[in-house]
């Protein structure tokens, strides 16, 4: 008697399994679900809900994104099967053929506003810190927009890599570093060597002298320029002296 | 997040060990048993997100989610016998610990089989008393039996398990 009881209370002290808990959340949408995928830019985990995805990143173990994910955005999150359509999803939004939506969710307004600026940005073109501060209506905030970029919790989707040093530095990358800044950059077909150089030589916008519109150098607008018709300018200021007016499309200064 | 998702999350990571446990002495395997509690809670969640405040003050969790987690298992049982015997590698997450601890999980899997080859109205009596403790009189409530039906199946469960022959076969 005392020894059949004694083995039943034993069996009621049984634990649930490892990550029951989170799994359940996730199933009635309180928690995160992730799956890694393998993408252009190689194996990326990957965490979404049902609002869209919330967080990537290419960690080294599926441990070590969970830990991230766990600190970083700070809810639950559980491995899932991925739904069936995402990971054509995540190919099509990493190569520019679709646009995926997002949680952005525990960021703060200025997070939001800064990574919903840098998600405009084309693919193949970059912009300065600078840039996006002014186009949220925050100009002296580069600084900010640095650090919400570096906290950018989906970053490749969300292409903070695209917004670069005024000075043609490539800049920091909380995505693995200036080099994977640069790698994914020339995937994308930007010429960052051309740029570095441009940068270093002082020159900052590319004007088209029958246009009379000045450009950042990797706006689209000003791609097919004749090179004979390129005039490379260094700052607003004489741009404007040279008759040139600020690019629409890439507003490299406050259209008047 | 809404106060009826916290209240839920709370009540998941209070409960879940108690849930899981109850799944696998009725269903006596851990796969059948996860599935029970998930179902469990699963239901639990889309009754509170309908209650009003006060109701989801006032519930008593434990006796709650009891009855909701026998009523899985039967609605489980009305169209599948339970597998008494759990193959090996159905769960990929349990990282095996020491050698005691395995051991003793291979017996807690046997004890829980056994019991889960019990009639089911013995061996909700028997899980509900002697492995989550409940007195009788919360048995009697959770099962809506009468507190003597309840002693009568525990007592005759007991018998079972330790292989004492009943002198009344079981239909």
């Amino acid at each position: 008697m005392t020894v059949l009881t004694t083995d039943l209370r034993l069996l009621g002290s049984q634990k649930a399994p490892t990550g029951f808990a989170d799994r359940l959340l996730a199933h009635v949408g309180m928690a995160d679900s992730y799956a890694r995928f393998e993408t252009v830019l190689g194996g990326v985990y990957v965490a979404w809900n049902r609002l869209g995805v919330s967080a990537a990143a290419r960690s080294e173990s599926a441990a070590a994104f969970e830990e991230w994910f766990r600190k970083d955005v700070g809810r639950p999150i559980a491995p899932s099967p991925a739904p069936a359509d995402l990971a054509a999803k995540i190919e099509d939004e990493l190569t520019g053929k679709r646009r995926m939506r997002f949680d952005l969710r525990g960021l703060t307004d200025f997070e939001q506003a800064v990574l919903r600026k840098t998600y405009e940005i084309p693919r193949g073109e970059v912009r300065p810190y600078g840039w996006v501060a002014r186009e949220i209506r925050r100009p002296a905030a580069v600084r900010a927009v640095g650090t919400a970029l570096a906290n950018n919790p989906i970053p490749y989707f969300i292409p903070c890599h695209r917004v670069v040093r005024t000075d043609g530095e490539i800049g920091n990358y909380g995505g693995g570093g200036p080099e994977a800044k640069r790698a994914i950059l020339t995937m994308e077909g930007v010429r960052v060597n051309r740029l570095q150089e441009l940068a270093r030589a002082g020159v900052r916008y590319q004007g088209v002298r029958t246009t009379k519109v000045f450009c950042y150098p990797t706006c689209r607008t000003g791609r097919h320029a004749l090179a004979k018709n390129v005039v490379w300018l260094r700052d607003e200021a004489s741009a404007r002296a040279a008759g040139f007016r600020p690019c629409k499309v890439c507003r490299p200064a406050a259209v008047a | 997040m809404e106060a009826v998702e916290r209240h839920f999350e709370r009540m998941v990571h209070e409960h879940q060990d108690r849930v899981f446990a109850l799944g696998l002495a009725l269903t006596g395997n851990r796969h059948d048993a996860e599935e029970v509690a998930q179902d469990t809670f699963l239901r639990a969640y889309r009754a509170l997100i309908t209650y009003p405040p006060d109701r989801i003050r006032e519930l008593k969790q434990k006796a709650w989610l009891h009855r909701i987690a026998i009523n899985v298992f039967r609605n489980r049982i009305r169209g599948v016998r339970p597998r008494l015997v759990e193959l090996n590698g159905s769960e990929s997450d349990h990282t095996p610990g020491p050698e005691a601890q395995a051991m003793r999980r291979a017996e807690m899997d046997d004890l829980a089989a056994r019991v889960a080859g019990l009639p089911a109205r013995y061996r909700e009596a028997v899980v509900l008393r002697h492995v989550q403790e409940l007195s009788y009189a919360e048995v009697a409530d959770t099962l809506g039996q009468p507190v003597g039906t309840v002693k009568a199946n525990v007592h005759r469960g007991l018998k079972l398990l330790r292989g004492e022959d009943d002198d009344r076969t079981d239909n």
